[in-house]
């Protein structure tokens, strides 16, 4: 059996840390190799070096047999390897044949011969079965269609290993099944895939084989179809892992917050959230579907007050809070655990018990006439840091850059959950976490619903919001497309919602 | 948390070192020994009581200026426009004492606190622009620079015209000065003045303002993260306006060392070099107050030995200001520097 791409033994250290330590990948002519692990155990790494962003620090690099050295992107193109990018690299008012052209434009004289460029890339289109109009420009067209349009970059430069990183985040379930039979349909075509995920589901659905790798070391590699789902989780983790969320049925209270004909703009300054309507009732968990930048991001931040609402009204508890400030929301109650842990969650340069203290310093007993009381403060982040299990080198005097992902979020857990919150917003409460640490705050979540708290739960994760949620609003294009109830729904409706097909309102 | 203090201590060191190493280079490179340099250079700004004095006397305004691009920069603030504050501050505290004969109990702390105030709104004013429209405050704060320069120009001749010299103003009174006999005696007639005090004192009251007090944190919370600060309800655009304004009476405050204190009067078509060497000591002194003040006196020590260097070798002056200029190349490079000593660590441990 041929190989077309081999790393043999590769080592890539960074400052303090071995990314990739001997780390072997074979991948056969025409196959879909998956190659598996958490965030930070070292994938993106492995392929940044494939594709000569980075130079490895020992191992060497077989291409179709032969010994290569791939300093740069370039070489990895002469030599057909490609990447489609986890965030896309288009150019938004270009049409789909300029964006696939850029940068090596076929030429008539002195002129870019587009006609030609646009045929070529018709035929491609249609050969593989991706369905795109290389006249359209790419702000029209959806984000699967992006994807084709950097699927048939790759092709375009006549690729033949096409690394595939994270491909289905920003995909809604229908677009993944399209995803999965153009892969089909490349490899029917002799070429070979390299796919970079964390979802098990999706491995099983169209890899051949998959190598698992775990904190930079090889754990190994395994025929999918002789593998269960568990087994390669318990690979990728080094543990058994439990996958469902034990929670008995709700029972919903009164209203604790509610949102009414709520507008709010965007960073592009257009309505990125048109007239939404959603309560969350003491005692249940109502999660938000939909495919990334569909309108949570704007409704997480009007909720919170990061964000002005253009109309509509936010109630929390029965009281107008549409205009209130940050702070003063937070004080009435409303816990957030913030998308990103590190841009809005941490300050990183700051110390544990610092960042503990980020949303109660201002108060007796952890300052008082605007003097801090540092012992009261390293108390309460001590309290805090025991029960919610947070790991870290020196304790609350740790800075926070220092902790794991997964010990981060759970010290942002921890210090939303200490101030007992009326309601909690949690988004992407488990992203780029392992499967422990995601059981953990699933339990957490479940708790505080039980307390006869309010929690909304924004995910892009589906088997998230279905697992956890008890009810499920779904949101497209900034609008509300319906709310149906989590026991009654599977992911194949909510997944036709997400892409914005209506359907009855079953609340 | 101290482990990583005390790497910044050691790269300031090693900056001054591998400056001060520049500097012997050349030295050596116009034909001088720079032993015998730097033993002038250093008995310049020490071998009697009187020349500590000046060392300290000048180290004075860079303290401020330094304290006061420290401070801005810990909330995430590039003031450049210390030189401005320092103007806008000397002109209002000499123009308060040519213009009241009031007792020095009385006339030295108003000139003193009209120095502050008007600092103070030099800082505000880039700190609202950014606050409110977003200008930033890099363009904003040098304008302001200039505002200053060309406010003394007007004002200087117009209202406190010298009785010579249409350049500067009258000289100031005693009791307008923070110039006193007996400091002045105690340090065999140096230029040191009550300003140094009220700089160490400016010192303490910023240490502590950082490190103890809500405001502290949440100035250095929206330094280090605007959108985290934001996220947890602290309003960094009203933080940003009272962290320009602090940094800006620092600077006034330095104004008033300088120029009714340091020099008796205040010229026209001068920009006190301070203020940029602010951003140096401030680098050098890794944005601490204590680090802040430990790099102000060793540029002072160098400023005011240099002159003696001269007056017994042949090395010119200049040579003392290429120290500064290398020792601020070598901090801002840290970075560098800090990684050849992981590097060195590391192949040291691997000849082992």
């Amino acid at each position: 059996m041929s190989f077309v791409v081999e790393m043999l033994r590769i080592r890539k250290e960074f400052p303090g840390i071995v990314a990739n330590d001997d780390i072997t990948l074979q991948v056969k002519q025409g196959e879909i190799h998956a190659l598996l692990g958490e965030n930070g155990a070292g994938k993106s790494t492995l392929m940044s070096i494939l594709f000569g962003l980075y130079q490895p620090d020992g191992g060497e690099i077989r291409i179709r047999g032969k010994q290569v050295e791939i300093s740069n992107p370039n070489v990895a193109n002469d030599l057909g390897i490609g990447m489609v990018h986890q965030h896309f690299k288009l150019v938004h008012n270009f049409t789909i044949t300029e964006n696939i052209i850029l940068g090596i434009e076929p030429k008539r004289g002195l002129v870019v011969d587009k006609k030609a460029a646009s045929a070529k890339i018709r035929e491609l289109s249609e050969k593989y079965g991706l369905n795109v109009d290389p006249d359209a420009k790419i702000e029209d067209v959806s984000v699967g269609m992006q994807q084709r349009v950097e699927i048939l970059k790759m092709l375009y430069r006549n690729a033949d290993v096409l690394i595939f990183d994270e491909p289905t985040s920003v995909l809604t379930p229908q677009e993944i099944q399209e995803l999965m039979k153009i892969m089909r349909n490349l490899i029917a075509e002799g070429k070979s895939i390299i796919l970079i995920t964390h979802k098990l589901k999706e491995i099983k659905a169209i890899a051949d084989r998959c190598t698992v790798i775990r904190r930079g070391r090889l754990i190994g590699t395994v025929d999918v179809a002789e593998t269960s789902e568990a087994r390669m989780a318990e690979m990728m983790v080094g543990r058994e892992v439990n996958f469902q969320v034990v929670k008995a049925p709700a029972k919903p209270g009164k209203v604790v917050l509610a949102v009414e004909n709520l507008s709010v703009l965007n960073n592009r300054k257009v309505l990125g959230l048109k007239d939404f309507s959603l309560e969350v009732r003491a005692g249940e968990i109502v999660g938000v579907a939909g495919v990334d930048g569909n309108g949570q991001v704007e409704l997480v931040e009007a909720i919170t007050g990061m964000r002005r609402a253009e109309s509509g009204k936010i109630m929390l508890n029965g009281k107008d809070i549409t205009e209130a400030s940050v702070r003063s929301r937070i004080k009435a109650g409303i816990a957030h655990i913030p998308e990103d842990r590190h841009k809005h969650g941490l300050i990183l340069d700051y110390s544990m018990e610092d960042n503990i203290a980020l949303k109660v310093y201002d108060e007796p007993p952890y300052s008082s006439r605007g003097l801090l009381n540092r012992n009261e403060i390293r108390r309460y982040a001590q309290t805090v840091i025991e029960e919610f299990d947070v790991r870290s080198g020196q304790g609350a005097i740790s800075v926070a850059r220092s902790l794991s992902g997964g010990n981060q979020q759970k010290a942002i857990v921890g210090r939303e959950l200490a101030q007992n919150p009326e309601l909690l917003i949690a988004v992407q409460p488990t992203r780029g976490l392992d499967v422990g640490a995601i059981e953990y705050i699933h339990r957490r979540l479940v708790e505080q619903r039980d307390k006869g708290k309010a929690v909304l739960l924004v995910s892009l994760e589906l088997d998230e919001i279905l697992s956890v949620s008890d009810r499920i609003a779904v949101i497209n294009n900034g609008e509300l497309v319906g709310i149906v109830q989590a026991d009654e729904t599977d992911e194949n409706e909510i997944g036709l919602m997400m892409a914005g097909v209506k359907r009855g309102d079953i609340r | 948390m101290k482990m990583e203090l005390n790497k910044e201590y050691v790269l300031a060191l090693i900056a001054v070192v591998l400056g001060l190493l520049a500097g012997a280079i050349l030295m050596m490179l116009t034909g001088n020994n720079p032993l015998q340099g730097y033993y002038f250079l250093i008995r310049g700004g020490l071998m009697s009581i009187e020349r500590v004095g000046n060392t300290l006397a000048t180290a004075t305004p860079l303290i401020f200026t330094g304290l006061a691009v420290a401070f801005a920069f810990r909330t995430g603030l590039f003031n450049i426009g210390a030189a401005g504050q320092m103007l806008a501050g000397g002109l209002c505290a000499t123009a308060i004492g040519l213009s009241f004969a009031w007792p020095k109990v009385i006339l030295l702390p108003t000139a003193v606190l009209g120095a502050l105030i008007a600092g103070a709104l030099w800082g505000f004013v880039p700190g609202y622009l950014k606050s409110r429209f977003n200008v930033h405050e890099v363009v904003s704060s040098i304008m302001m620079n200039w505002i200053a320069y060309w406010t003394v120009y007007y004002v200087v001749p117009g209202y406190f015209k010298g009785p010579y010299l249409e350049t500067e103003s009258r000289k100031i009174t005693e009791a307008a000065s923070l110039k006193v006999a007996w400091l002045t005696k105690m340090f065999s007639g140096s230029y040191i003045n009550l300003g140094f005090f009220l700089a160490v004192l400016a010192v303490i009251v910023i240490a502590f303002i950082l490190n103890k007090t809500t405001l502290g944190y949440e100035l250095k919370a929206v330094g280090f993260n605007r959108h985290a600060a934001e996220y947890a309800g602290i309003r960094s655009n009203r933080n940003i306006v009272i962290s320009m304004m602090i940094s800006g009476a620092l600077a006034g405050l330095g104004g008033a060392a300088f120029y009714i204190g340091y020099a008796s009067n205040i010229q026209i078509g001068v920009m006190p070099s301070q203020g940029f060497d602010g951003i140096a000591v401030s680098l050098l002194g890794a944005n601490s107050p204590w680090g802040v003040f430990f790099a102000a006196v060793f540029f002072g020590l160098l400023h005011s030995g240099k002159g003696f260097m001269n007056a017994m070798t042949n090395i010119p002056p200049e040579i003392a200001d290429s120290i500064i200029a290398t020792i601020i190349y070598f901090a801002a490079t840290s970075i560098l520097i800090e990684r050849c000593w992981d590097r060195l660590k590391k192949y040291l441990r691997g000849a082992k």
